[in-house]
Protein backbone atom coordinates (compact mmCIF):
# COMPACT_ATOMS: atom_id res chain seq x y z
CA UNK A 1 0.00 0.00 0.00
CA UNK A 2 1.26 3.59 -0.60
CA UNK A 3 2.01 5.33 2.24
CA UNK A 4 3.10 9.05 3.26
CA UNK A 5 6.56 9.64 5.26
CA UNK A 6 6.35 11.16 8.04
CA UNK A 7 9.87 12.13 9.30
CA UNK A 8 10.86 13.51 12.89
CA UNK A 9 13.12 16.40 13.53
CA UNK A 10 13.68 17.71 16.74
CA UNK A 11 10.95 17.59 18.48
CA UNK A 12 8.40 18.11 15.37
CA UNK A 13 7.15 15.71 12.77
CA UNK A 14 7.28 16.69 9.30
CA UNK A 15 4.71 15.26 6.41
CA UNK A 16 5.25 16.28 3.08
CA UNK A 17 2.30 15.41 0.50
CA UNK A 18 3.61 14.86 -2.60
CA UNK A 19 0.70 12.90 -4.22
CA UNK A 20 -2.41 14.05 -5.36
CA UNK A 21 -3.98 11.96 -2.63
CA UNK A 22 -7.57 9.62 -2.74
CA UNK A 23 -9.60 9.85 -0.25
CA UNK A 24 -8.62 6.86 1.62
CA UNK A 25 -4.80 7.76 1.93
CA UNK A 26 -5.82 10.79 3.35
CA UNK A 27 -8.06 8.94 6.17
CA UNK A 28 -4.74 7.08 6.53
CA UNK A 29 -2.50 9.88 7.12
CA UNK A 30 -4.38 11.33 9.51
CA UNK A 31 -4.99 7.94 11.70
CA UNK A 32 -0.69 7.36 11.47
CA UNK A 33 -0.09 11.10 12.02
CA UNK A 34 -1.96 10.45 15.32
CA UNK A 35 -0.85 7.53 16.36
CA UNK A 36 3.24 9.12 15.57
CA UNK A 37 2.35 12.16 17.68
CA UNK A 38 1.18 9.85 20.45
CA UNK A 39 4.13 6.98 19.91
CA UNK A 40 7.05 10.31 20.03
CA UNK A 41 5.75 12.45 21.99
CA UNK A 42 6.35 15.44 19.18
CA UNK A 43 5.02 19.37 19.82
CA UNK A 44 4.63 20.34 16.71
CA UNK A 45 3.32 18.94 13.34
CA UNK A 46 4.31 20.79 9.92
CA UNK A 47 2.30 19.75 7.25
CA UNK A 48 3.87 20.39 3.53
CA UNK A 49 1.16 21.04 1.11
CA UNK A 50 3.81 22.80 -1.54
CA UNK A 51 3.17 20.01 -3.99
CA UNK A 52 -0.53 19.76 -3.62
CA UNK A 53 -2.32 21.34 -6.53
CA UNK A 54 -5.31 21.55 -5.01
CA UNK A 55 -6.87 21.58 -2.12
CA UNK A 56 -10.81 20.62 -1.92
CA UNK A 57 -13.40 20.32 1.23
CA UNK A 58 -12.34 17.11 1.74
CA UNK A 59 -8.79 17.68 2.44
CA UNK A 60 -9.71 20.83 4.26
CA UNK A 61 -11.65 18.66 6.39
CA UNK A 62 -8.78 16.52 7.10
CA UNK A 63 -6.32 19.08 7.98
CA UNK A 64 -8.97 20.38 10.24
CA UNK A 65 -9.61 17.51 12.16
CA UNK A 66 -5.81 16.54 12.33
CA UNK A 67 -5.23 20.19 13.41
CA UNK A 68 -7.88 19.88 16.09
CA UNK A 69 -6.85 16.06 17.16
CA UNK A 70 -3.33 17.28 17.43
CA UNK A 71 -4.38 19.67 20.04
CA UNK A 72 -5.68 17.45 22.30
CA UNK A 73 -2.40 15.40 22.28
CA UNK A 74 -1.05 18.76 22.98
CA UNK A 75 0.83 18.95 20.03
CA UNK A 76 0.36 21.93 17.46
CA UNK A 77 0.28 22.06 13.90
CA UNK A 78 1.35 24.07 10.82
CA UNK A 79 0.57 24.02 7.38
CA UNK A 80 3.38 24.88 5.33
CA UNK A 81 4.07 25.97 1.27
CA UNK A 82 0.50 26.40 0.20
CA UNK A 83 0.76 27.41 -3.82
CA UNK A 84 -1.28 30.94 -3.77
CA UNK A 85 -3.66 29.73 -6.64
CA UNK A 86 -4.70 27.02 -4.24
CA UNK A 87 -5.11 29.67 -0.91
CA UNK A 88 -7.36 31.83 -3.99
CA UNK A 89 -9.15 28.74 -4.75
CA UNK A 90 -10.01 27.82 -1.07
CA UNK A 91 -11.19 31.19 -0.15
CA UNK A 92 -13.00 31.21 -3.06
CA UNK A 93 -15.02 27.48 -2.08
CA UNK A 94 -15.69 29.33 1.24
CA UNK A 95 -13.02 27.06 3.04
CA UNK A 96 -11.13 28.69 5.95
CA UNK A 97 -8.59 27.14 7.72
CA UNK A 98 -9.77 28.82 10.56
CA UNK A 99 -8.04 27.88 13.65
CA UNK A 100 -4.96 26.68 11.62
CA UNK A 101 -1.87 28.01 11.63
CA UNK A 102 -0.11 28.57 8.28
CA UNK A 103 3.69 29.25 7.20
CA UNK A 104 5.67 30.42 3.72
CA UNK A 105 8.06 26.97 4.11
CA UNK A 106 9.01 24.19 6.31
CA UNK A 107 11.98 26.62 7.86
CA UNK A 108 9.13 29.83 8.87
CA UNK A 109 6.96 27.19 9.91
CA UNK A 110 9.98 25.68 12.47
CA UNK A 111 10.58 29.20 13.60
CA UNK A 112 6.72 29.43 14.26
CA UNK A 113 5.99 26.27 15.94
CA UNK A 114 9.39 27.33 18.44
CA UNK A 115 7.90 30.77 19.01
CA UNK A 116 3.96 28.96 19.87
CA UNK A 117 5.79 26.24 22.41
CA UNK A 118 7.72 29.01 23.83
CA UNK A 119 5.22 31.31 24.59
CA UNK A 120 3.05 28.35 26.13
CA UNK A 121 6.22 27.50 28.16
CA UNK A 122 5.57 31.08 29.88
CA UNK A 123 2.23 31.04 30.25
CA UNK A 124 1.70 27.90 31.95
CA UNK A 125 5.29 26.98 32.95
CA UNK A 126 5.22 23.35 31.21
CA UNK A 127 8.49 22.06 30.49
CA UNK A 128 7.80 20.97 26.05
CA UNK A 129 11.45 20.95 25.78
CA UNK B 1 -21.44 25.86 -29.50
CA UNK B 2 -19.30 22.83 -31.31
CA UNK B 3 -17.88 20.01 -29.36
CA UNK B 4 -14.40 19.54 -30.27
CA UNK B 5 -13.53 16.82 -28.17
CA UNK B 6 -15.44 14.77 -25.37
CA UNK B 7 -14.55 11.81 -23.26
CA UNK B 8 -16.43 9.78 -20.53
CA UNK B 9 -14.59 9.34 -17.19
CA UNK B 10 -16.67 6.85 -14.79
CA UNK B 11 -16.80 7.36 -11.02
CA UNK B 12 -17.61 4.65 -8.89
CA UNK B 13 -15.11 4.83 -6.31
CA UNK B 14 -12.96 7.28 -4.46
CA UNK B 15 -9.96 6.48 -6.98
CA UNK B 16 -11.97 7.70 -10.02
CA UNK B 17 -12.09 10.82 -8.45
CA UNK B 18 -8.39 11.49 -8.17
CA UNK B 19 -8.27 10.55 -12.45
CA UNK B 20 -11.36 12.48 -12.66
CA UNK B 21 -9.16 15.47 -11.49
CA UNK B 22 -6.17 14.44 -13.41
CA UNK B 23 -7.98 14.42 -16.98
CA UNK B 24 -9.74 17.54 -15.96
CA UNK B 25 -5.82 19.45 -14.67
CA UNK B 26 -5.07 17.61 -18.56
CA UNK B 27 -7.94 19.12 -20.76
CA UNK B 28 -7.28 22.57 -18.80
CA UNK B 29 -3.73 22.88 -19.63
CA UNK B 30 -4.55 21.84 -23.04
CA UNK B 31 -6.53 24.94 -23.41
CA UNK B 32 -3.52 27.05 -21.66
CA UNK B 33 -6.23 27.99 -18.89
CA UNK B 34 -4.52 30.22 -16.21
CA UNK B 35 -3.10 28.63 -12.78
CA UNK B 36 -5.83 29.81 -11.16
CA UNK B 37 -8.53 28.93 -13.30
CA UNK B 38 -6.82 25.48 -13.51
CA UNK B 39 -7.10 25.05 -10.02
CA UNK B 40 -10.47 26.47 -9.52
CA UNK B 41 -11.95 23.85 -12.54
CA UNK B 42 -9.68 21.20 -10.97
CA UNK B 43 -11.19 21.57 -7.81
CA UNK B 44 -14.56 21.99 -8.50
CA UNK B 45 -14.46 18.98 -10.61
CA UNK B 46 -13.33 17.29 -7.18
CA UNK B 47 -16.06 18.02 -5.41
CA UNK B 48 -18.44 17.03 -7.55
CA UNK B 49 -17.26 13.94 -8.71
CA UNK B 50 -17.13 13.26 -4.40
CA UNK B 51 -20.91 14.21 -4.78
CA UNK B 52 -21.22 11.78 -7.58
CA UNK B 53 -19.60 8.67 -5.82
CA UNK B 54 -20.50 9.31 -2.13
CA UNK B 55 -24.24 10.61 -2.67
CA UNK B 56 -24.86 9.19 -6.02
CA UNK B 57 -23.90 5.97 -5.84
CA UNK B 58 -21.94 6.32 -8.58
CA UNK B 59 -21.82 7.95 -12.11
CA UNK B 60 -19.78 9.39 -14.43
CA UNK B 61 -18.22 12.57 -15.57
CA UNK B 62 -18.67 13.21 -19.23
CA UNK B 63 -15.38 16.07 -20.09
CA UNK B 64 -15.81 18.41 -23.33
CA UNK B 65 -13.62 20.56 -24.83
CA UNK B 66 -15.96 23.36 -26.48
CA UNK B 67 -15.60 26.38 -28.47
CA UNK B 68 -17.98 29.28 -28.78
CA UNK B 69 -17.14 32.31 -30.88
CA UNK B 70 -13.45 33.10 -29.91
CA UNK B 71 -13.29 31.12 -27.01
CA UNK B 72 -12.75 27.58 -25.86
CA UNK B 73 -13.92 25.96 -22.54
CA UNK B 74 -14.33 22.96 -20.87
CA UNK B 75 -17.50 21.69 -19.88
CA UNK B 76 -17.78 18.95 -17.20
CA UNK B 77 -21.01 17.02 -17.02
CA UNK B 78 -21.79 14.91 -14.01
CA UNK B 79 -24.68 12.53 -13.69
CA UNK B 80 -25.19 9.51 -11.12
CA UNK B 81 -28.90 7.64 -10.80
CA UNK B 82 -28.71 7.96 -7.36
CA UNK B 83 -31.37 9.28 -4.94
CA UNK B 84 -31.46 12.99 -6.41
CA UNK B 85 -31.82 15.82 -3.89
CA UNK B 86 -35.01 16.67 -2.94
CA UNK B 87 -34.99 20.22 -2.27
CA UNK B 88 -31.94 21.85 -4.54
CA UNK B 89 -32.49 25.16 -3.17
CA UNK B 90 -31.77 24.00 0.28
CA UNK B 91 -28.94 21.90 -0.63
CA UNK B 92 -26.90 24.57 -2.76
CA UNK B 93 -26.95 26.44 0.84
CA UNK B 94 -23.03 26.80 1.75
CA UNK B 95 -23.20 24.37 4.85
CA UNK B 96 -25.63 22.09 4.14
CA UNK B 97 -24.84 18.07 4.22
CA UNK B 98 -26.48 15.12 4.74
CA UNK B 99 -23.59 13.39 5.15
CA UNK B 100 -20.81 14.71 7.87
CA UNK B 101 -19.43 16.98 5.42
CA UNK B 102 -18.91 20.58 5.45
CA UNK B 103 -21.13 20.88 2.91
CA UNK B 104 -19.30 23.57 0.80
CA UNK B 105 -19.48 21.37 -2.46
CA UNK B 106 -22.01 22.66 -4.66
CA UNK B 107 -22.04 26.07 -3.40
CA UNK B 108 -18.36 26.37 -3.03
CA UNK B 109 -18.14 24.37 -7.09
CA UNK B 110 -20.79 27.21 -8.36
CA UNK B 111 -18.73 30.22 -6.80
CA UNK B 112 -15.15 28.24 -8.98
CA UNK B 113 -16.48 28.02 -12.77
CA UNK B 114 -18.43 30.58 -15.10
CA UNK B 115 -21.57 28.25 -15.72
CA UNK B 116 -23.28 26.28 -13.29
CA UNK B 117 -26.67 24.22 -13.99
CA UNK B 118 -27.88 21.56 -11.96
CA UNK B 119 -30.52 18.99 -12.78
CA UNK B 120 -32.01 16.77 -9.70
CA UNK B 121 -35.21 15.49 -8.34
CA UNK B 122 -35.89 12.89 -5.70
CA UNK B 123 -35.75 8.91 -7.14
CA UNK B 124 -34.45 10.22 -10.38
CA UNK B 125 -30.56 10.64 -10.06
CA UNK B 126 -28.49 14.25 -10.28
CA UNK B 127 -26.99 16.09 -13.24
CA UNK B 128 -24.73 18.97 -12.88
CA UNK B 129 -23.15 20.93 -15.61
CA UNK B 130 -20.42 23.12 -15.09
CA UNK B 131 -18.51 25.34 -17.41
CA UNK B 132 -15.43 26.98 -17.44
CA UNK B 133 -14.18 29.23 -20.10
CA UNK B 134 -10.41 30.83 -20.90
CA UNK B 135 -10.31 34.48 -20.46
CA UNK B 136 -9.80 36.12 -24.06
CA UNK B 137 -7.26 38.26 -24.05
CA UNK B 138 -6.71 41.37 -26.03
CA UNK B 139 -3.11 41.63 -27.40
N1 LIG C 1 -25.18 13.54 -6.61
C1 LIG C 1 -25.95 13.68 -5.52
N2 LIG C 1 -26.95 12.81 -5.24
C2 LIG C 1 -27.71 12.94 -4.13
N3 LIG C 1 -27.56 13.93 -3.23
C3 LIG C 1 -26.60 14.84 -3.44
C4 LIG C 1 -25.74 14.77 -4.59
N4 LIG C 1 -24.88 15.83 -4.53
C5 LIG C 1 -25.19 16.50 -3.41
N5 LIG C 1 -26.21 15.92 -2.74
C6 LIG C 1 -26.86 16.40 -1.50
O1 LIG C 1 -26.55 17.77 -1.33
C7 LIG C 1 -25.88 17.98 -0.07
C8 LIG C 1 -24.90 19.11 -0.21
O2 LIG C 1 -23.82 18.73 -1.07
P1 LIG C 1 -22.41 19.44 -0.90
O3 LIG C 1 -21.45 18.84 -1.87
O4 LIG C 1 -22.62 20.91 -0.97
O5 LIG C 1 -21.99 19.07 0.59
P2 LIG C 1 -21.45 17.68 1.17
O6 LIG C 1 -21.08 16.76 0.05
O7 LIG C 1 -22.46 17.17 2.13
O8 LIG C 1 -20.15 18.13 1.96
P3 LIG C 1 -18.73 18.56 1.30
O9 LIG C 1 -18.90 18.56 -0.18
O10 LIG C 1 -18.45 19.94 1.83
O11 LIG C 1 -17.76 17.57 1.79
C9 LIG C 1 -25.27 16.64 0.27
O12 LIG C 1 -25.07 16.48 1.65
C10 LIG C 1 -26.33 15.68 -0.27
O13 LIG C 1 -27.40 15.56 0.63
MG1 LIG D 1 -19.83 17.37 -1.52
Amino acid sequence: MEKIPIIKIDRFLLVSIQVDMHDNLALSLQDELLTKITATGAKGVLIDISMLDIVDSFIGRILGSIAEMAKILDAEVVVVGMRPAVAITMVELGLSLEGIRTALDVDKGIKLLNTVLDERENIDGRVTR
Amino acid sequence: MDVLRAREVPLTSEYDIARARQMVRAWALEISLGLVDQTKIVTAASELARNTVVHGGGGAMFLELISSEQRKGLRLTFKDNGPGIPDIQVAMEDGYTTGGGLGLGLSGAKRLVNEFVIKSAEGEGTEVILIKWKLVTHD
